[in-house]
């Protein structure tokens, strides 16, 4: 594209097994 | 509600598509575009902008809008998942135990009330901490990864507990099926060579108490007898991260109304040698003359702002550093349900104080409206518990019609509560700073990023 640059292209949970803590921690269950 | 939302910063021109959590940097005529696409037709955007810009160039980034809505990254709507049973069966999967209400400095700004949380200076018994643990495992249901945070107060003042208690945690997980992470916050006092060893064998990571520049944390953490703990503690920190070597810890600050200019202070952190910083907003009552208030509000967003600049030119030139806040995985994220409930506090964490009484979290204890049970008979106050099982971004009015709802998932309860006596009423001055970190972090990853 010309006019715009996507540098990232929510919907894709709840198991729990996560650290608890928000924005910056990534699911390892991808 | 609105379903983009645009800034500009750091040289780029950002277009954040709310729910789906695309990112597209754009030129000025797509900037220029953008406000008047859902209400006008292709003929009156080219009648409004012909002045500005040539037909052909409109036509070719009407039609690139056009692409990413077909693909869902562009104006998409909500999702409005509200129906997902958040924790149905009540399991407990995070402990913040409060092993040592006490401590070996006198932070002004201490939520803690330097150590003691207004209450008797009281250590947990290795006795009450097990019980701790049991109850955690009892609670989890059939989760395996569990937490235990040591916090104070200071707990390296109760540490034989703390080496009892992780000794007793690698016990029961084996005959439980569980596996128990470690960690732990200190002000860094009492570390010698012995006990940094025991907890870089044992701790998954460390939070390490520090101010940033030397005058700004003498100012606020005095040593029992006022004199500056910079000095003591920042030799031991160094030596500690050193040690530690590639396992995880954060150098994490606080900044007051007495230290505005707080980039100063990441900064120095970062020249005083350490690489992954957060340092924080205080949480302090107004009337204290180190609260942070509304007239504060915009030297503080200017401020992430002059921060987030140099952390990108750092970043460039190699030599860059992980600021907390800045830090944002636009490609994944936590997941869906998460983004939508936040930190758990209340639900899945709660806070054990030295006797066994259990609080929603860390802030809360202390405060007898929010004791919601012990850790010898269990939760007692369900109806406590389902309060704060149901505050998420859709039951907070400010929240549902915010743009930066996914990535700060409502905010904190504590704050909520202390400011607006409401856990569902959004504490506003942490939503300014959290929306305006949000944005820097997606500028950061705006330069540093590749074209996907």
């Amino acid at each position: 594209m010309k006019h715009i640059k996507t540098i990232t292209r929510h919907k894709i949970g709840g198991c729990g097994e996560c650290q608890t803590s928000v924005g910056n921690q990534s699911c390892e269950n991808k | 509600m609105e379903r983009i939302h645009k800034f500009q910063l750091n040289n780029k021109n950002i277009i954040l598509d709310i729910n789906s959590g695309a990112v597209h940097i754009v030129d000025k005529l797509v900037w220029d575009i953008i406000d008047l696409y859902e209400n006008n037709k292709f003929e009156e955007i080219i009648r409004m902008l012909y002045n500005q810009y040539e037909t052909q160039d409109i036509k070719e980034a009407y039609e690139e809008i056009q692409v990413l809505i077909e693909e869902g990254l562009l104006f998409s709507d909500d999702l409005y998942v509200n129906d997902f049973n958040y924790n149905q069966d009540n399991i407990v999967k995070a402990l913040c135990l409060h092993i040592a209400h006490d401590c070996n400095l006198r932070c002004a700004y201490c939520f803690a009330s330097q150590g003691d949380f207004s209450g008797d200076r009281l250590l947990m018994s290795s006795e009450v901490g097990k019980k701790a643990l049991d109850f955690l495992v009892k609670s989890s249901g059939s989760r395996v990864n569990l937490e235990v945070d040591f916090f104070g107060g200071e707990p390296m003042m109760n540490f034989e507990v703390v080496k009892e208690l992780i000794k007793y945690g690698r016990e029961i997980e084996l005959k439980n099926n569980k596996k128990f992470r470690f960690t732990i916050t200190t002000n860094g006092l009492l570390l010698n060579d012995e006990n940094m060893n025991f907890i870089n064998e044992n701790m998954d990571n460390v939070v390490l108490s520090l101010d940033g520049r030397k005058e700004i944390n003498d100012y606020m953490r005095p040593t029992l007898n006022g004199e500056g703990s910079y000095d003591i503690i920042v030799p031991k920190f160094l030596n500690f991260v050193k040690l530690r070597s590639n396992k995880s810890y954060y150098i994490r600050g606080t900044f007051t109304s007495k230290n505005l200019d707080f980039s100063k202070d990441v900064l120095a952190l970062n020249k005083a040698g350490f690489n992954t910083i957060s340092v924080e907003p205080v949480v302090a009552s107004r009337e204290k003359d180190y609260a942070l208030l509304e007239q504060h509000l915009d030297k503080i967003l200017s401020e992430y702002e002059e921060l987030s600049k140099e952390y990108i030119r750092l970043k460039q030139e190699g030599k860059g550093f992980d600021f907390f806040h800045f830090m944002i995985d636009l490609n994944q994220g936590p997941c869906f349900i998460k983004k939508i409930v936040g930190c758990g506090a209340g639900v899945e964490y709660l806070a054990v104080t030295p006797e066994g009484h259990l609080y929603p979290c860390h802030q809360f204890v202390g405060d007898e409206d929010f004791k919601i049970g012990d850790v010898f008979e269990g939760v007692k106050n369900n109806k406590l518990i389902n309060k704060f099982k149901n505050a998420n971004i859709y039951s907070k009015n400010e929240c549902k019609e915010c743009w930066a709802k996914f990535y700060c998932s409502g905010g904190c309860h504590a704050n909520a509560y202390n400011f607006n006596k409401d856990i569902n009423k959004p504490y506003s001055i942490e939503c300014e700073m959290q929306k305006k970190r949000v944005e820097c972090a997606i500028s950061v990853q705006a330069n540093i990023s590749k074209e996907e």
